[in-house]
Formats: structure tokens, C-alpha cells, sequence
């Protein structure tokens, strides 16, 4: 159990760490990094606990996150994207250093399956057992748990609706492809054919 | 888990808004140019027959999905109460709308969407629940607080309002998770019945008493409570009116049936822990409501300050606790939305050279220009103020009169000293009206369902005193259902 110990508090403290990180670091590539960090222990943490479910879908999910975050950091703060570039290579101690921390606790925690199978969830198990956690959730989702599923389903209804309330603007002006139109027209409407004369313009 | 089909008839009004919510969706998309005329009506229309679904639905109580939803004589008060007031508020849009160029059909539906989650909210029967319904109608007011974009002062107070009201989200749900950590379950029934264990029983643990003072920090940051009210007056004074209008009256009905649930159900029987924190919010928000409003000139900001205030002689009811005190709030919020919901019809009206006008100065001389309007906002504020024969007094009358049943003689007495130095600005505005240099005069407008709120506003609050029993009855006994 030792070993179970160890690579709990190794987890739980690199997240702690990386998420003081995240609202410390000046730069905001680097809060982003440190984010994903976070992101990779508290997985990891939930892979502890046994629910590996929940926890590949941290990182499924907040990686596809993370990456819309990236974007939204680099385009509302106005960084230079030249500069970006230029200063690319001192990004790679950080970098590095997070790469570094994620293979050490990979190797650890399979490491650890690897010497204490009973580590993978045994020891609290979140589900019955024969039941995969991806089955246990959802079974509670579509019985136990059907009217807050619901809700939260127009929670992202109204959310939709409100974006687009307060974003999509209807443009006159805007040129937009109407294919309707465009088959409809003949050559006789557009096209007309003229005689030239030689050595005059029309 | 059986294989049963879900029982959704308790449930039933709030099925059918949502149906009705998704239908008129459809519609407004297809009706592109005259959306929202037609949609506003119709949600209008699906409230009141939610509002009709409501009483006619069977108060047992009874659960339904597995617990997480409760309908009982409570809920429906407070249901029929919320559904009422958003189908006025919705009612009272679109001509401001319109003149404003905001035209939208997404308008009524948000507000459609923030009364179903207001419904979802007096029902919630586990934390889960509360926070979904929460949210659901918090995330549509902060879209109807920046509906008008092309307004910086809008979009401001709807920025405002949400960045505020995430913080008080992350309060609630850190309350939460801690009240599960240490009690294991997130349903109101089993928290209620682990925590009844009998005389000189075990204490409320000590995680749970610090995760139960941040639930009440998040919803008081809902209620627009003092210390967590600090977004009140910003967001009434920018958002456009009619959403003011919202914001004002339903969704502090639901806030406060959510308090009322929660802290006399599952924590009913730990009031000592939580009493002290209700009053201390209590007179916080009394005590600003009544000097903070003193110097405002903007009659929006005013009715911010002033919902601050009642918010604060409401709490007094819930510190008071017991069956006289969730009745004297109750009968405080019903009379409380009448009353707001009246004088922003009045301000709806305020429209000079066809301009929408917010000064208490524009009012001068009102009783010379149109001595009805000038009439009805005079009863409305004198209620207010809580001035006899007027509803505002005996809503405030019950309040204290529980406040002193239940010991606290002390909290009365701030809060009727708090009611006079608060009577100083409704009465300055009759003052205003009727005897100042007259300004010029507001436009004559047609608004029948504006002037037509207003008046029924106005003899209501008016004629309470000859008619109270209807909602004396009513709340009493949903506080009895709240309290078997």
C-alpha cells in the first residue's frame, strides 16, 4: 500500500503545483502548459481511484479544451505571433520539464499496476463488480440521474441560444452564396454580345 | 431502478414549458421578421397554462425522478407565484423592445427558460437539482442582461453579472461538495433524516456547518443579499428596463423558495447554526438597502437599493423561523412583486420625445401631466415604504410580528427603524410628483398592458386590506407543507 501512497501524494502534489502554476505564470503559454499538467495528474488520480473512465475522458476532453484555450489566450491577448515564433526555443525548458514530470509518473503509476495489481482500482472500487465504469455511468445517467442529465441538456440549449443572441449579427451587405440563384440564371441575363469595331473600345 | 416509465405528472407544468419552450423555438426561426410578436404572446400564453397546470396538479407531496424533484403545496405557491410574475414581466417587453431595435424573438424564450428553471429550483429536492435549476435560469438572465449589445451599459452589466455570478456558482458548489464530503449524501430527504437523530445527538459536523454558510453565500449573492449585492444596482441600471423588470421580481421569488427549502428541511432542525448568519445578512442588507438609496438619482438604481432592503426584512421572516415566519415571507414576496412589478410599469412609461427616460427628476410635476400615472406610482411607493393601509405595511407587519414570537424583538426594531429612514425616498418621489416645478410632460402612449399592470398593481396593494384572505391562506399553507 505504500507504493499506492507514494504515487497518490507524487499526483495530487504535481497538480496542487501545476495549478498554483497556472494563475502564478506570467506568461500565459506557460499557464497553458502547466494547465495540461494539471489536467494529466488529476487523471491520473481518478485512474487511481478506479475510475479510469472518467479520467481518460479528463484528458480526452480537456486536451480538446486545452487546445481551444490555446487559441482563445493567443488570440485575445494580442501576442505577437512573430515574436512567438522567435522566442519559440526558450518555451523548451518549460516544455521539457512538463514532458519530463508526465513520463516519470507514466512509468510510475504502470510501473506500480505492473508490481501491485491490486493497485488499479481494487482497492476502492466505484462500481459493482463485472460492471465497466463507461456501463455504471451510464446506467446511472438514464435512470438515477435522468432529470439532472435533462436539465443539463437544456442548460447547453440555452447556452447555444444565448451565444448566438449575443453574437450572430445579420449582415445586408454580406456577400453570400445563394445556390438557388445561381442555377436559376441564364446566359441571356448576364451575357450579352457585342460587336466590336476595330480599333474602338465599347 | 425499475423498468417503470418515469413519472412525469408531477413534474407536469415544467414538462410542458419546456415542450412549449422548444415548439415556440422552432417557430420564431421560421417567423424570422415578426418573431417576436408572435412568439411573445404565445409565451405568455404557455406560463399561464403552466400557472393552470400548477394548481390543478396533485399537492401530495410527491416525489418524482428518483427524488431529485418535490411538488407539494409549497412548490405550487410559489410556482403559481413565479409563473405569474414572468408571464407580467414577459408581457411588459416588447413594445420597449421594439423601440429600442431589439427586437428578438430569443427574448421571451430566455426569459421562458429562466422561469423553467426557476420552477426547477422551488422543486429541487437534492443539491443536484438546486444547482441545475440554478443555473439554468442564472445563465439565461446573464443573456438577457447583455440583450442589448450594441449598448456598452449593457453589455457592461451583463459581463458584470456573470463573471459575479460565476464567482457565487464556485461558492455554492464548494458548500456543496463540502456538505457531501461530510454527510455522504447530496438528497434533502436523506440529509434531513441523517441529521434528526433525537435530543443531545451528535453535532452537525463542522465541514458541513462551513459548507452550509457557503451554500448560503451563493444564494445570497442570488437574492442580492448584502454582503454578496454588490452587482444589484450596476446590472438594474444597465440592463434595458423591461429585463429590470425581470431580473426584480420572479427570479428573487425562487431564490428565496430556494432558501426557504433549504434551510428548513434538510438543515430544519440545526437553525442555531445558520440563524446567526440570516441575520446578520438580514441586517446588512436592511441597513444599505435604506441609506444606500438615499442620494440615488436614477429610479432604476433606486429600485435596486430597494430590492436590496426587502430582500433584507424578507430574511427576517426565515431568521424568525417556524410556520409564522416562512408565512410572513411568502405573504412578504408575493405583495413584494406586486409591488415592483407595478412601478416598473410606471418606468416603462416614462418615454419623453421618444426617448426612455430614468431620472427621479423627469418625474416633476407628473400629477399635473397625467394625475393617474402620478396616483398609481403614489400608492405603489407608499407600499414601499410600508406606510398604512397599503399591502407594503402588512407584509412588513408579519414579518416583525414573527421576528418578535420568535425572540428576536431586537431585529424588529432595526427593522422598522430601518423602514422609516427608507420611507424618506419612496416618499421624496411622491414629493417630486406633486409638489415640485413641474418638467416636461412624458409622451402620450398606448400601452394598455403597461397602464393596465400598473392600475391592477396600484388596487391591489391598495385593497389588500379588504381582501387579504386568499393569500393569507394560501401561504399558510405552503408553509405548512414546508413544514409538517
Amino acid at each position: 500500500m505504500i507504493l499506492a501512497q507514494l504515487v497518490f501524494y507524487l499526483l495530487a502534489f504535481v497538480t496542487v503545483a501545476a495549478a498554483v502554476m497556472v494563475i502564478a505564470a506570467r506568461n500565459p503559454v506557460h499557464s497553458v502548459l502547466f494547465l495540461i499538467l494539471a489536467f494529466f495528474n488529476s487523471a491520473g488520480l481518478f485512474i487511481l481511484l478506479g475510475a479510469e473512465f472518467i479520467g481518460m475522458l479528463l484528458v480526452v476532453v480537456y486536451v480538446g479544451a486545452v487546445a481551444v484555450l490555446f487559441l482563445f489566450v493567443v488570440m485575445m491577448l494580442d501576442i505577437n505571433f512573430v515574436q512567438l515564433r522567435e522566442g519559440f526555443l526558450q518555451y523548451l525548458p518549460v516544455g521539457a520539464l512538463v514532458g519530463l514530470i508526465l513520463l516519470v509518473e507514466l512509468a510510475l503509476v504502470f510501473g506500480s499496476i505492473a508490481m501491485e495489481p491490486a493497485l488499479g482500482g481494487a482497492a476502492v472500487s466505484a462500481t459493482e463488480a463485472g460492471v465497466t465504469n463507461t456501463e455504471a455511468i451510464g446506467r446511472l445517467l438514464y435512470t438515477d440521474y435522468f432529470y439532472l442529465f435533462q436539465a443539463a441538456g437544456i442548460i447547453l440549449l440555452v447556452a447555444m441560444i444565448g451565444a448566438m443572441t449575443l453574437t450572430m449579427r445579420h449582415r445586408p451587405d454580406a456577400r453570400r452564396q445563394d445556390i438557388g440563384r445561381q442555377v436559376r440564371r441564364r446566359p441571356g441575363e448576364t451575357l450579352e454580345v457585342r460587336k466590336v469595331p476595330p480599333r474602338t473600345g465599347i | 431502478m425499475n423498468a417503470a416509465m418515469i413519472d412525469l405528472a408531477p413534474a407536469l407544468p415544467e414538462v410542458f414549458l419546456f415542450v412549449a419552450g422548444l415548439v415556440l423555438l422552432f417557430l420564431g426561426v421560421f417567423r424570422e421578421r415578426d418573431g417576436l410578436s408572435v412568439v411573445n404572446p404565445l409565451v405568455v400564453l404557455a406560463l399561464l397554462v403552466a400557472v393552470v397546470l400548477t394548481i390543478g396538479a396533485d399537492k401530495g407531496p410527491v416525489l418524482a425522478f428518483d427524488g431529485h424533484f418535490v411538488f407539494d403545496d409549497f412548490a405550487a405557491f410559489l410556482k403559481v407565484l413565479i409563473y405569474v410574475t414572468a408571464a407580467l414581466g414577459v408581457m411588459m417587453a416588447p413594445a420597449y423592445l421594439a423601440d429600442a431595435r431589439m427586437g428578438r424573438f430569443e427574448f421571451p424564450l430566455l426569459a421562458l427558460f429562466a422561469t423553467l428553471g426557476m420552477g426547477m429550483m422551488v422543486s429541487a429536492n437534492s443539491f443536484l437539482a438546486l444547482y441545475m435549476g440554478l443555473e439554468l435560469q442564472s445563465l439565461s438572465l446573464y443573456v438577457m442582461a447583455a440583450f442589448q449589445r450594441d449598448s456598452t451599459r449593457a453589455s457592461e452589466a451583463g459581463l458584470k453579472y456573470f463573471v459575479l455570478g460565476a464567482l457565487a456558482s464556485g461558492m455554492l458548489l464548494y458548500g456543496i461538495s463540502l456538505v457531501y464530503g461530510f454527510t455522504g449524501t447530496l438528497s434533502f430527504d436523506l440529509l434531513a433524516r441523517s441529521f434528526l437523530v433525537g435530543e443531545g445527538a451528535a453535532a452537525l459536523p463542522a465541514g458541513a456547518v462551513v459548507g452550509l454558510v457557503f451554500v448560503i453565500a451563493g444564494l445570497a449573492f442570488k437574492l442580492s443579499a448584502v454582503p454578496f449585492h454588490m452587482w444589484t444596482p450596476d446590472v438594474y441600471e444597465g440592463a434595458p428596463t423591461p429585463v429590470t423588470a425581470f431580473f426584480a421580481a420572479a427570479p428573487k421569488v425562487a431564490a428565496m423558495g430556494l432558501v426557504l427549502r433549504l434551510l428548513f428541511q434538510p438543515f430544519g432542525d440545526w437553525a442555531g447554526q445558520w440563524q446567526q448568519v440570516i441575520i446578520l445578512v438580514s441586517v446588512a442588507s436592511m441597513i444599505l438597502g435604506a441609506f444606500a438609496a438615499i442620494g440615488q438619482t436614477n429610479i432604476k438604481r433606486l429600485m435596486a437599493y430597494s430590492a436590496i432592503g426587502h430582500v433584507g426584512y424578507a430574511l427576517v421572516g426565515i431568521a424568525a423561523g417556524g410556520v409564522a415566519g416562512v408565512n410572513a415571507v411568502l405573504v412578504y414576496m408575493a405583495i413584494y412583486v406586486v409591488m415592483t412589478l407595478g412601478t416598473f410599469a410606471c418606468i416603462l412609461l416614462m418615454r419623453r420625445h421618444g426617448r426612455y427616460v430614468e431620472g427621479i427628476a423627469d418625474l416633476a410635476g407628473l400629477s399635473r401631466h397625467q394625475p393617474g400615472m402620478a396616483l398609481i406610482l403614489g400608492i405603489l411607493m407608499f407600499s414601499l415604504a410600508g406606510i398604512p393601509p397599503a399591502a407594503g405595511f402588512f407584509g412588513k407587519l408579519y414579518v416583525f410580528l414573527a421576528a418578535v414570537d420568535a425572540g428576536l424583538v431586537w431585529l424588529a426594531l432595526v427593522g422598522v427603524l430601518t423602514s422609516v429612514v427608507g420611507a424618506y425616498y419612496y416618499l421624496r418621489i411622491v414629493k417630486i410628483m406633486y409638489f415640485d416645478e413641474p418638467a416636461e410632460a412624458f409622451d402620450t402612449m398606448a400601452r394598455p398592458e403597461l397602464q393596465g399592470i400598473a392600475a391592477v398593481a396600484a388596487v391591489l396593494v391598495a385593497g389588500f386590506l379588504l381582501l387579504p384572505g386568499p393569500l393569507l391562506s394560501s401561504a399558510e399553507a405552503a408553509a405548512r407543507a414546508l413544514l409538517p
